[in-house]
């Protein structure tokens, strides 16, 4: 996974709430054994409608996605992760997520920022406005920029220094065998095995 | 300290804990399916990593599986089936394939193994797992990251969660389910109203359900947000289990049911939060719009937009009812649907497939209504066949298919057409879910049974008036 740091890119304002993992990309996309090339199931069904915000050429190169609340929601799906970041965003932000979406995020690199919804809504006008501006995510600083707007932002600490650090998950566990192999000494004997 | 269910599962699993990092969770069982599972393997692959506990990991194929007999057909669904079966072989993890007694929805073939436990941790790569805390474990759905992490490592690093208690005070009136009671909570507290908790039923009215009942009610713990749902142990749990293959036997039965007794909220711990319902208002519950949350009881009328003052919330129910068709102030009872679905790992076992038959007996699905009947695995089917429910369905005009997921999230053969509207017993209304451009009404099964009867949305005591 790579040290994420800051990022500047392409803010997208998506005016919706509720947005969840089958809008994000519908289960027809799933069948794939790969992690990559899910870009084009992205959002599937909204790109069919022309005036859906990515098919304005201005934010279809968008980085930074500027979601409504409860983004993420529904099915534990991590392909709706895999999509976002196959089409090009590395961050989004949104005044809540769904736990599972945001706990994906968070093993790929995805920021999820949680941003008061107050701060949203200037953030999407100034997108809206200003179609194509760039906004700046600081992981060190806690802090989104776009224009003269200056957020701030919520992620737990553990995400934020494994994402700053790029630290990947089953290596830090494995340095733990020991207690895992504690803790399976002690387990009672009459719990089930599957075979 | 006192604590919750929760907490005391929690604790009860604890390996590891320390300053500012997550708690590290022992998981005692880990299910896998074909859709989620193909890139977790394939990144122990890529790591040189095993599966550390091959004998506390089950497979099934679920998501992908025709209903109808024969092979798969989409190329595309037969290579995840395939790479499941591959990747299982590699790693020695046992699998429930397609035609084999044992296969079925992996949320459907847990419990009734007796895989599943009170005080148990279960995880599996689908939300749904939520459905197993209906016996007192902490169960939840994880992504396909924390697969390979449970696959290599049988923890998982995880934030706390918070609790809330859902209770559900009096008793149930007559034709009102499991389904309407969930129903009828989501529609309370949100979609976004569980999030960060693991939610507790408690109560008169969850405590009278069925084991088969209180998993439909957990099931859908994550439509409020919920990482998982949980119910406490009690008579009707060890009963359910008794005898069940993968139960304690013996000695063991008995130590595993003195643990199990202990697994009860303490009279004087405290919820991060609470709701109450009161069962003796609830009626059959319906679904208007293109979310879990968007529910009326069946007697209601379609909501008007202009009357919501909320910004937001306007938007999405305008929103939703151009998605699905409908013009405000409609009443729900005079909406026509085009298929009827009874399946899912939300209401596809042996007890919902009586209820819906018990209403279709003697009677007819309506002209230009398709009803689909799939059971939740292999041997709820056998078990519904034994009993001749699949007569009554087919006598009915219903059809009668093989188990699996199904219509419940279209990944099969069996999908709306754009447009066309359905009574749904399963646990999503999202825009395509089941099938681009369809329509979702989610219901009970007495409530899908009484609506293939009539065409339009209805509960079985409108089948006594006709």
């Amino acid at each position: 996974m790579d040290a994420f740091t800051t990022h500047t890119g392409i803010g997208v304002p998506l005016r919706r709430s509720n947005v969840d993992t089958d809008q994000i990309i519908p289960a027809v996309y799933l069948k794939r054994v790969s992690r990559d090339g899910f870009e084009d199931g992205l959002f599937a069904a909204w790109r069919t409608d022309e005036s859906f915000v990515l098919n304005n050429p201005r934010y279809a190169a968008g980085s930074v996605l500027v979601a409504g609340p409860d983004f993420g929601t529904g099915s534990s799906r991590e392909h709706a992760v895999w999509a976002l970041m196959n089409y090009g965003f590395r961050v989004v932000l949104s005044s809540r997520f769904a736990d599972i979406f945001r706990g994906n995020s968070g093993k790929q690199g995805l920021l999820t920022a949680q941003v008061a919804q107050d701060d949203i809504e200037l953030i999407w006008k100034y997108l809206e406005q200003e179609p194509g501006a760039q906004v700046t995510v600081d992981l060190a600083a806690r802090t989104v920029t776009a224009g003269d707007i200056v957020a701030p932002f919520g992620v737990d600490d553990y995400t934020r220094w494994r994402l700053m650090e790029g630290l990947d998950d089953i290596g830090l566990t494995l340095r733990h065998e020991d207690l895992i192999e504690e803790f399976e000494s002690g387990r009672a004997a009459y719990l089930p095995v599957t075979r | 300290m006192a604590g919750t269910l929760a907490e005391k599962v929690w604790e009860a699993h604890l390996v590891r804990r320390a300053e500012g990092e997550p708690d590290l969770l022992y998981i005692d069982l880990h299910l896998l399916h074909e859709v989620t599972s193909p890139q977790a393997f394939d990144g122990l692959r890529l790591e040189g990593r095993t599966v550390r506990r091959t004998d506390l990991t089950l497979a099934t194929e679920d998501h992908n599986v025709p209903t109808t007999p024969g092979p798969i057909v989409d190329p595309v669904s037969l290579t995840q089936v395939e790479t499941l079966r591959r990747n299982c072989a590699e790693f020695g993890v046992p699998l429930y394939p397609m035609g084999d007694v044992e296969q079925g929805i992996v949320h459907v073939v847990g419990p009734q193994l007796g895989l599943t436990q009170p005080g148990m941790t279960i995880v599996c790569g689908d939300s749904h797992t939520s459905t197993h805390g209906a016996f007192g474990a902490l169960a939840f759905g994880i992504g396909t990251s924390e697969v390979e992490h449970v696959l290599a490592t049988q923890t998982l690093p995880l934030q706390p969660f918070r609790t809330m208690a859902v209770n559900v005070r009096g008793a149930l009136p007559d034709g009102v389910t499991a389904k309407d009671v969930v129903l009828a909570v989501i529609a309370k507290i949100g979609t976004g109203g569980g999030q960060g908790y693991v939610i507790e039923y408690r109560g008169e009215a969850i405590e009278s359900l069925s084991m088969e009942a209180r998993m439909t009610i957990c099931n859908m713990s994550i439509e409020a947000g919920a990482r998982a749902g949980m119910i406490a142990p009690d008579e009707v749990t060890f009963d359910y289990l008794e005898g069940r293959d993968r139960a304690p036997k013996g000695a063991d039965w008995d130590a595993a049911v003195a643990a199990w007794r202990q697994l009860r909220t303490d009279d004087d711990a405290v919820f991060d939060a609470e709701v109450d319902l009161d069962a003796t208002t609830l009626s059959p519950f319906v679904t208007w719009g293109t979310n879990p949350g968007q529910g009326l009881p069946l007697s209601a009328s379609v909501p008007d937009p202009d009357r919501i003052v909320d910004e937001t919330e306007r938007a999405d129910t305008e929103r939703a009812l151009a998605y699905m068709g409908l013009e405000p102030g409609t009443p729900l009872k005079e909406i026509p649907v085009d298929t009827v679905f009874v399946g899912s790992c939300t209401n596809g076992r042996i007890e919902d497939l009586r209820a819906a038959a018990g209403v279709l007996s003697g009677r007819r699905v309506a002209d230009g209504v398709r009803m689909l009947v799939v059971p939740g695995s292999a041997r709820v089917r056998v078990q519904a066949e034994a009993e001749g429910l699949h007569e009554v369905f087919e006598a009915a005009g219903a059809e009668w298919r093989l188990p699996g997921c199904s219509m419940c999230l279209a990944m099969n053969p069996d999908k709306l057409a754009a447009g066309e509207r359905s009574a749904s017993t399963s646990n999503r209304n999202f825009e395509g879910r089941q099938g681009p451009g369809g329509r979702t009404h989610l219901v009970s099964p007495l409530v899908a049974a009484a609506t293939a009867v009539r065409g339009t949305l209805s509960s079985p005591a409108d089948l006594d008036k006709d």
